[in-house]
Order: structure tokens, then sequence, then C-alpha cells
């Protein structure tokens, strides 16, 4: 019997030791913080009285003590290399992942459960075989490279094609630098910046999700009661609807579930390669300038996610599937 | 899972059944990219490595030759670099990388998974706890964080894979070990006094390896993809040593006037994804795992 409230204990238990193992690997690391940003000459009192207004004196466990206290009164410090509380910076770039990342994720997921369907019923046909071809391509080109492919269509690509200027898509950043747009202008100019990161994280997403949309949707029409309801002579659009769509939904929403790491990853290259000022070029621009507290609220908060996504996933699926409740 | 526990007829069966056409593809493609990255560099102008004669070599197209004589089959890159000659090193690593992460790690997952099962208690309890932590925090942040603040590098990357990949496999094991230490001939071999590590290493591993392998071939895919993308952002393979995601990136500026410096290694780690994720499929396929 697990119920949702031990779920729910488990997940902030994880959480928890999250926290605990980056907190390690990231203070553990080689390399002083403090020392990087004086002057090289700077006598060890500078340093120290560095350390401390970085939180760095002190023993590891009462670091990583004072640590966890701010944390869980929701401060997570202040970053290094911006002078900023790292909720600031974390505030900043949030909303523009979440557009790329929900967008992309809702769209992979449309995508995918219907190719994955269409090619369900047709496994082992020309098409099927065609669409799963394309989909492991797709899945196996680093983000990054197609990302730069998007960037020379829209640029040089189009150029050559002779596409007019009003109708080419910006390759670079999420908004017209030097242009102050509000209200539906604004949004417009948001949504030509996002056309080609979104597509490549779309595509990328639903070439993952459609191979294993594929399995549960084949897997549920082969079910013994489908077959009895074909056999029964119902059509097959109400097989569909009555019989196959509730079976193959659970595995699908525990995909929905996994995928979201890779959402993650996906938008940490693509951002990088667009200029797309999220957390993820957050992440990298921390990581490169050692921007410990940046660094260690963003893994933070990376973690939540796929905890809070899996656990959501979680109770989805208890609802869903009356047999899971009973075991 | 019950599927692994097919009786060795029925594996029979299907091992025998009509050969696997993506096993075939894929092992093909694999075969002719080792080949290449053995002999390649040899066979190709030019030191990989070494800058010449920048102004009159660099970026030459595909298809042309060098004042020198030296003929380019897809061409030069900034330095005036032969880029086949780089790509088939870059082989090299990044197929070593892959074989070499993804093989450590599912040994370290063998290694955990069947000590928790095999100690249980708290010793399971902390191995759990621990995979579960790392399988929380997405892999691409794990290594970047790792790799970035430890140092990137050939020798950090291929244990950050292995470090942060053992998880899938360990799991698998101990739910095999869990299952076959119940089985008849295990009780049997204890009633004769075999020592529990022999017990273990003969009959209870050989096992679990079936899943194992499995892992080790699909992971070999994500191991390169991971490198690559490491290799890209600055933190894997160090330039002047070519990895084909360092490759990327030194063509990035190039995109418009000298497009195949980006294009050939990404479309070789496209094509070695691709081939590794075919005979990772058509193995886990004769398994009946599907």
């Amino acid at each position: 019997m697990r119920r949702p409230l031990s779920r729910l204990l488990d997940a902030l238990l994880l959480l928890w030791l999250v926290a605990t193992l980056t907190f390690l690997l990231v203070r553990l690391a080689p390399g002083d913080p403090a020392a990087m940003l004086v002057a090289p000459d700077a006598s060890a009192e500078v340093i120290a009285r560095q350390r401390a207004a970085f939180g760095l004196e002190g023993s590891l466990p009462a670091q990583y003590g004072r640590w966890l206290g701010a944390v869980l009164r929701g401060d997570l410090g202040t970053s290094l290399a911006r002078a900023q509380p790292v909720r600031t910076v974390i505030a900043e770039a949030l909303p523009y992942s979440l557009w790329l990342g929900g967008v992309s994720l809702t769209g992979s997921v449309l995508l995918g459960v219907l190719v994955g369907g269409w090619q369900a019923r047709r496994a082992g046909q020309r098409g099927d075989t065609a669409m799963t071809v394309a989909g492991t391509v797709l899945y196996a080109a680093p983000h990054f490279w197609l990302a730069l492919g998007l960037v020379v269509l829209a640029t040089s690509g189009a150029a050559l094609l002779g596409v007019p200027a009003w109708m080419r898509l910006p390759a670079f950043g999420a908004r017209t630098p030097a242009l102050e747009l509000s209200g539906a202008a604004a949004f417009v100019d948001l949504l030509r910046h996002s056309v080609l990161p979104l597509t490549v994280l779309t595509l990328t997403g639903a070439a993952g999700i459609a191979r294993y949309a594929r399995s549960a949707i084949a897997e549920a029409w082969r079910a013994p009661h489908v077959t009895t309801a074909i056999a029964r002579g119902l059509p097959d659009a109400l097989v569909q609807r009555r019989y196959v769509r509730r079976n193959a939904l659970g595995p699908i929403v525990v995909l929905v579930g996994l995928a979201l790491p890779g959402v993650v990853a996906g938008s940490v290259f693509v951002e990088q390669v667009f200029a797309w000022p999220g957390l993820g070029r957050t992440m990298l621009g921390a990581i490169a300038a050692r921007d410990y507290p940046v660094v260690l609220g963003l893994t933070l908060l990376y973690g939540s996610v796929v905890i809070g996504s899996n656990l959501v996933a979680d109770l989805v699926l208890l609802r869903l599937d009356p047999r899971r409740r009973a075991t | 899972m019950s599927a692994n526990h097919a009786t060795r007829a029925e594996r029979g069966a299907r091992a025998t059944s009509a050969p696997d056409g993506r096993l075939l593809a894929g092992a093909t493609m694999l075969g002719v990219l080792t080949l290449g990255a053995l002999l390649g560099p040899a066979l190709t102008p030019g030191d990989p490595l070494a800058i010449g004669d920048v102004v009159t070599t660099r970026l030459l197209p595909p298809f042309s030759r060098a004042p020198s004589g030296a003929w380019h089959l897809l061409g030069t890159d900034a330095f005036g670099r032969d880029v086949l000659g780089r790509l088939l090193l870059a082989a090299r690593l990044s197929l070593g990388v892959g074989v070499a992460g993804s093989l450590l790690a599912a040994g370290l997952g063998v290694l955990l998974g069947a000590l928790g099962a095999w100690m249980g208690g708290v010793t399971d309890r902390l191995l759990l706890a621990l995979g579960d932590t790392l399988l929380a925090v997405p892999r691409l942040v794990l290594l970047l964080v790792i790799a970035a603040l430890w140092g990137p590098g050939l020798g950090t990357v291929v244990s950050v894979l292995a470090l942060t990949g053992w998880m899938g496999v360990a799991r698998l094991v101990r739910a095999e070990v869990l299952g076959v230490r119940a089985l008849p001939f295990v009780e049997a071999a204890r009633a004769l006094g075999v020592s529990p590590g022999r017990l273990l290493w003969r009959h209870v591993l050989p096992n679990a390896l079936g899943s194992a392998t499995v892992a080790v071939t699909l992971g070999i895919g994500s191991a390169i993809s991971l490198e690559s993308g490491l290799s890209f952002l600055g933190l894997g393979i160090q330039p002047p040593a070519p990895s084909w995601g360092n490759m990327i990136a030194g063509g990035r500026d190039w995109l418009l006037t000298a497009p195949w410096i980006a294009l050939a290694p990404g479309v070789a780690l496209v094509l070695t994804v691709v081939a590794s994720t075919l005979v990772g499929d058509a193995v886990s396929a004769r398994r009946g795992g599907e």
C-alpha cells in the first residue's frame, strides 16, 4: 500500500539527498572561489575576509548546516559573479526556460503520441519503417548540431532562397534589441525568436516519445480484451477510443515524467546556440565563472523539477489505473 | 521482467530465427567506422594535429587539392588541417570514450546492484538512495558540474560517464539477483557448502549479465553523444586533440563560409549513435526486451 502522503515524504527525502550531494560535489571541487576573485597578490587577511563574505569560513559540516538552513528559509545565497541574490538571477531566467520547455514538451507529447499511434496501426509496414528511421536519426542527432544547422538555414539559407526580410526568423536572443515593444507586438517578437529553438526541442522530443508511444500503443492493441472487441465487430475508432487509449495512457504518463531531464539537457545546448537567456545559459555562465551559489541553486532547482514531475506522474498514474492502487 | 527469465530453448529459437537487419546494419556501420578510426589517420594527408602552411591550405572545400598536391576528400579546416584525418582521429577518442564510459558504468552497476541485493539491509538501502539521488538530477547537469569544477579532460569525461551512468544497470541487476537468489539451484549450491563470494560469482551473476549487456550496447550511443556535448561546450576533450564535439565547436565560426568543417563531424556523430542504437535495439529484442 503506497499512499500519496508517503510518496510525498519520499520525494522530500530525495530532494534533501540531492541538495546534500550537490553541496558536496561543488564544495569539494578543487579551487578556491575566494582566491579567484581577489587580486593575485592579496594578503591572507583579504582572502579570509572574502571567504567570510561568501559564507566559506568554518568547517565543511558547519558550512553545510548554514547553507541548508538558509535554503530551507528560501535563501539561496548571493551570486559571486553578479552580486545579486541567486533568487533574482534564477527568477530572471526562469520564465524564458519555462516558455521554451513548456511549449516544446506539450508539442512533443502531442506530436510523438500522434506519430506513435499512427505507426502502431501500421507496425512493420513501409510508413512505419520510414518514420522509425526518421525518428532514430533525429533522436541521435545532437541538439547543438541541429540548432547550428537551423541557424545556417535561417540566415544564409533564407538569403539564398530570396525569402523576403519580414518573413525571416531571428536566430539569436529572445527579443529584438534596441526595440521598445509592448503588448501584442512584443509577444509576436518573442514568438518569432522562439520558432527556431522550439523546432529543435519539439522535433527531438517527439522523436523520443514516438519511439515509446509506438510500442505502448501497439501493446495496448494486442491486449486480449481489445482482440475480443475487434472480434465482436466494433469499429476501429470505437475500439481505439474506448479500450486502447486508456491502456496506453499509463506508460505515456510515465514517459512524460521521464522525458523531463531530456528537455532540460536539450535546452542547455539549444539556449547556448541560440543565445536564449534561460536557465541553461545561466548555468553554463555560472559554471564558467565558478559562481558556486548559482550552480548550487540551479542544480537544486533542476532536481526539484525532476522529482516533482515524477511525483506528479506517480499520482496521476494512481488516478488513471485502479490496479495500481491495490498493489 | 518475466521475459528476462525466458527458458534457454525459447531464447535459442529466437536467436536462430531470421537474422535481424538492424544488427547487421548497425554492426557494419560500427565496423567500418572502427576500421577507419584505426587506419584512417595513417592514410590521410598531413598531421591531423599540426598546423602547417595555413595561408595556402586553410578552408579548402571538399574534393580539392592543396598546392602541395595533397588531396582533401572532406576539405580542410581553418588551420589547414585535413578534416577527414581529424574526423577519423576523433573517432578513436569518441568510440573509445563511449565504449569505456559505458562499460565502466555497467561494471559499476553490476557490482553495486549485486552488492545491494546480496547484502540487503542498510547497504541495499543506501545504494538505492544514492542511485535515486543521482537519477533525480538530469545527467547532463551532473556532467557539467563535475567536468567543469573538477577539471575537464579525457579522464574526467570517462569517469564521470561511469559515475552517472550505473544506476539503470544496478536496478536491473539487483532485481535479477533477488530473483535468482531464490531459485532452487542456488539453494542447492549453498547447501553443498559453496562460499557466498563464489556463489555470487559463479551462479548468480552469470544470470544477471544479460541485462547488463543490453545496457552497455544501448549506453554507448548516449555516452558518445554526451561526450560530444561536453566537448562542444569546451568541457570535454580539449583542442588540439580532435573530438567530434569540439570539431563542431571549431566549425561554428565558419558555418557560412566553410560549412563542411561542422557538417562532417555531425554526420559522423549521427551515424555512430544510430548504429549503436540499432545494435542495442537488436540485442535487447533478441533477449525479448523490445
